[in-house]
């Protein structure tokens, strides 16, 4: 059970964000994908969740195909998908939007669970869950969007810039709950993060994307140690 | 008093009526963002598919479901053939925002040619299943029939079922996320494309009541040509607008509203102004409200 | 953009002009009466380029303008008796005015509420002849632009007549819009309908300028109204049916809504399917029901097709093919 990409090259018309790219993510563990802006790392896992099509190459999880799958078929196999930006629907209220990831579940009984597990994950959701989802922080917004992913029960859990805008305290937060779900849940993840210390710092394999090629690729503490990547990435 | 009782139930008559087509209109928009102008062909159409039933069964609750089928198997093979196509070819460019409503209207046109064609023009005549004769009070007789009654509870029945449908089910939530963002929800596991085909169904099938009630409560003729037709069509898009094209007790509002208005007027002031009633009632609302009664801002994102 | 300068526009339509002189004379009267509607459908579907094409804004209901304009020569004419030339000038200034107040509410509506508000004008307002006694109900009035002068001669028909005064008056309106389109007014009625945020930023003021737009447009239509029931000899409701709306609409697509000089393609057709769909029907024998709706079937067809095909207009879709043949060679 892992996740394994080889050779994968995606295009945007003539543009290629992806070239060549292979690795594989063991299960259980958390994989780490940094990289600059426009690497490529958004391109990436649109494509694992069936959003964007691929030129050449394979994915493959559970020997699942992902690629030439459509998306509502692929989070039936156990993948879910945060988008970029914190991906919930405004205009639902805050229960609606967790029970939609959970909508394709047959078994209501374990839904239900699913929320009551979401819930105590993170409590501020739980004293919200009537709300209108644009009225929520950015940081809970967030936790709203992980909350959906997981409400689908997945087995990979594809992250994209969790952290984007927020304040370094809830930062962490978030980080420190990936961190644990991945434990607790035995999920397998991959985090894509343009903040590489802190991604780094939960992760335990790290992949570096340097225009849509991989740089670099190692356990995350070795590369937290490689003194190109402290100073390409890490910032000091 | 008594015409004044006799001008609101009228009003309110019709207005559920108008208030049916509106709903069906409204079901599209939030299924696919585009204003269906066909939407009161395709109720005229399944219309004459009840009245083949009728023909046929001679019983009007059979010539009902009858209409409703057809209207959203109608409903679905546009939705299918044709709007899949519209969309993916016209979505970019100047045309981007005109296209779909300048195709339904090529829709409409070709639904009402079609009609033409088959049934001659011929106006439909249906009877319906209780007496439209007034209810009487001491000596004097209501405009209100046990057939309006009827009419009044069966749309009151559809807007509740479909409320709770929208609200409560599964396939409402579904419809209401692949509406306002279809990608979270095909990544929650939604099947977008097979949503929207449901969401003209449904669509369709209430237009088809809309259709079958009007004609067995105006005089009993409905056709391509009729007043009753030119009627269906804008009040039902009128008075969606008015509720602000995004909820349906919105579409309700909007619809009871312009109802009124237009039997306040027929009977007060002059039944010359019966058509240009609801283009000013639209104006005041819109001027007042761009958005509509009951339509909200845009949501705050990101 | 645009090839030609405005002096090569003036000197292609005189030719152009004196072409129609000649082919006038040598042709029965059903095709001088329908040179007369090509041409007014000319005047009307200019008018809607101008407004969806350019500007952005969709009105479904272009026949109420023209109705406008019709109605107003028609009582100047019978009530005031106003020599012809004023007629058709009152009927461009009263709809201009109806249109500047459309255009006022249209500019605080977006997209399907402007389509909605629009078209239930169009079918409210010719009923409004009812109400008030000088438009003569149901019945209408009539409006007579009176004989050919005799000077022109034995032979020249009243079709011929109104051949040349809504032929002239096609000319003079493709003249104007052309050259406003190309003007400031245009080139900021472009820039607010790809951006409005932006063109506000650039200092455009989007409403006003969309409401000069809806002016000029109406006022177009009110010439077209009033060449139309010169050429029907009477002003009445129904011949402002919604189904006029929808024809003008179809024959602006056909045309392509956003190139001007597509123009004739949508007015020959309009004025070409009945006559087209007679034959089809002759020819292929069927029966007389769908023969009547035969054109009907055939504008909507036509306009899905053109919708979901060629949605920029042929003209659009030939410029840019060319484009790209041209970018090619280049290569
Ligand atoms: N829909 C698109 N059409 C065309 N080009 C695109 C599209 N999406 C992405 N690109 C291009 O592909 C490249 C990779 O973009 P991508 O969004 O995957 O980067 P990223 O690593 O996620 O960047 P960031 O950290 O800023 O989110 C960029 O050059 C971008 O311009
Ligand atoms: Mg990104």
């Amino acid at each position: 059970m892992t996740l394994t990409v080889t050779e994968l090259t995606i295009h945007h018309g003539a543009i290629c964000a992806i070239s060549d790219v292979s690795f594989t993510v063991p299960k259980g563990q958390l994989t780490a994908v940094i990289g600059a802006n426009g690497a490529g790392k958004t391109t990436l896992l649109r494509t694992l969740s069936g959003l964007n099509k691929s030129t050449h190459g394979t994915a493959t999880w559970n020997e699942h195909n992902l690629l030439h799958s459509k998306p509502e078929t692929i989070v039936r196999h156990g993948v879910s998908h945060v988008s970029e930006g914190k991906a919930v629907i405004p205009e639902l209220s805050v229960v609606e939007n967790l029970e939609l990831g959970a909508i394709w579940r047959k078994n209501k009984k374990e839904a239900a669970e699913s929320k009551a597990s979401v819930i105590d994950i993170f409590p501020r959701l739980g004293e919200r869950l009537n709300q209108r989802a644009d009225t929520l922080s950015g940081g809970e917004r967030q936790m709203l969007a992980i909350g959906r992913a997981i409400m689908s029960k997945p087995q990979l859990l594809l992250l994209d810039e969790p952290s984007l805008g927020l304040a370094p305290l809830i930062v962490e937060q978030i980080f420190q709950t990936i961190r644990d779900l991945t434990t607790s849940m035995g999920l397998t993840v991959v985090l894509v993060e343009q903040n590489a210390m802190g991604a780094l710092k939960i992760a335990d394999q790290g992949v570096v994307l340097n225009l849509g090629k991989v740089a670099v690729a190692g356990t995350a503490q070795s590369l937290i140690a490689d003194p190109q990547v402290r100073a390409a990435y890490l910032g000091y | 008093m008594f015409q004044l009782l006799n001008t609101i139930l009228i009003g309110i008559t019709a207005g559920a009526i108008y208030s049916l087509m509106a709903i069906s209109i409204v079901l599209v928009w939030r299924s696919t963002r585009v204003i269906n102008f066909a939407q009161a062909g395709m109720a005229l159409l399944s219309t004459y598919f009840g009245y083949e039933a009728m023909v046929h069964f001679n019983s009007f609750w059979i010539a009902l479901p009858v209409a409703m089928v057809g209207g959203a198997g109608i409903a679905a093979l546009i939705e299918l053939v044709f709007m899949r196509l519209l969309v993916k070819r016209s979505s970019t460019g100047p045309m981007a925002a005109v296209a779909p409503i300048i195709a339904t209207l090529g829709l409409l046109g070709l639904i009402k040619g079609i009609i033409s064609s088959i049934w001659g023009g011929a106006d439909v005549r249906l009877v319906g299943p209780v007496t439209n004769v007034g209810y009487s009070i001491g000596d004097k007789t209501l405009a209100f029939s046990p057939l309006k009654l009827l009419t009044l509870c069966t749309v009151v029945a559809l807007m509740l079922l479909l409320t709770v449908l929208f609200q409560k089910s599964n396939i409402g939530l579904s419809l209401r996320a692949s509406a306002y963002s279809p990608e979270i929800a095909r990544l929650s596991g939604v099947k977008v494309d097979f949503v929207r085909t449901l969401g003209w169904s449904l669509a369709g099938a209430a237009g088809a009541v809309a259709g079958m009630f009007q004609t067995v409560n105006g005089n009993g003729a409905f056709s391509p040509e009729s007043i009753e037709f030119a009627l269906l069509l804008i009040s039902g898009f009128i008075a969606a607008v008015i509720g602000g094209l995004e909820s349906l007790v919105g579409a309700v509002v909007g619809g009871l509203v312009l109802g009124l208005v237009i039997s306040f007027v027929l009977m007060y002031i002059s039944s010359s102004l019966f058509f240009i009633a609801p283009f000013v009632i639209l104006l005041i609302i819109l001027f007042v409200r761009p958005q509509g009664i009951l339509g909200v801002k845009a949501a705050r994102r990101a | 953009m645009h090839k030609f300068k405005s002096s090569h526009h003036l000197g292609f339509f005189i030719i152009f002009g004196f072409i129609l002189f000649l082919t006038g004379n040598r042709v029965d009267e059903l095709r001088v009466y329908q040179g007369a509607s090509i041409a007014v459908y000319v005047v009307a579907i200019s008018s809607i380029i101008l407004l969806t094409g350019y500007s952005g804004q969709v009105s479904l209901g272009h026949g109420a303008l023209l109705a406008i304009g019709a109605y107003s020569a028609a009582v100047a004419r019978n009530n005031f008796h106003a020599p012809v030339v004023l007629t058709f000038v009152i009927a461009v200034l009263a709809a201009a005015l109806g249109g500047a107040l459309l255009g006022a509410a249209a500019a605080r509506l977006s997209g399907p509420y402007l389509a909605g508000t629009t078209l239930a004008l169009a079918i409210g307002l010719p009923s409004l002849a009812n109400q008030f006694p000088i438009f003569g109900g149901e019945q209408g009035v009539f409006f007579d632009v009176g004989f050919p002068p005799p000077s022109l001669g034995e032979g020249f028909t009243q079709y011929k007549w109104f051949f040349w005064i809504a032929g002239l008056a096609a000319l003079i309106s493709i003249w104007l819009v052309a050259n406003i389109l190309r003007s400031r007014y245009g080139r900021n009625w472009r820039a607010g309908r790809s951006n409005e945020t932006a063109a506000a930023l650039a200092g455009i003021s989007v409403s006003r300028s969309k409401i000069l737009a809806f002016t000029i447009s109406a006022g177009v239509a009110g010439l077209a109204g009033a060449l139309l029931s010169m050429t029907i000899g009477t002003v009445s409701p129904s011949a402002f049916p919604l189904a006029l709306s929808f024809s003008l609409l179809t024959g602006a697509v056909l045309s392509g809504v956003s190139t001007l000089s597509g123009v004739m393609i949508g007015a020959v057709t309009l004025v070409a399917i009945p006559e087209i769909a007679d034959a089809v029907a002759t020819r292929i024998g069927v029966s007389e029901r769908f023969t009547t709706n035969l054109p009907g079937l055939m504008v909507s067809t036509l306009l899905i097709l053109t919708v979901l095909f060629v949605p920029n207009g042929p003209v659009e879709q030939h410029r840019t093919r060319q484009a790209r043949k041209a970018a090619k060679e280049k290569n």
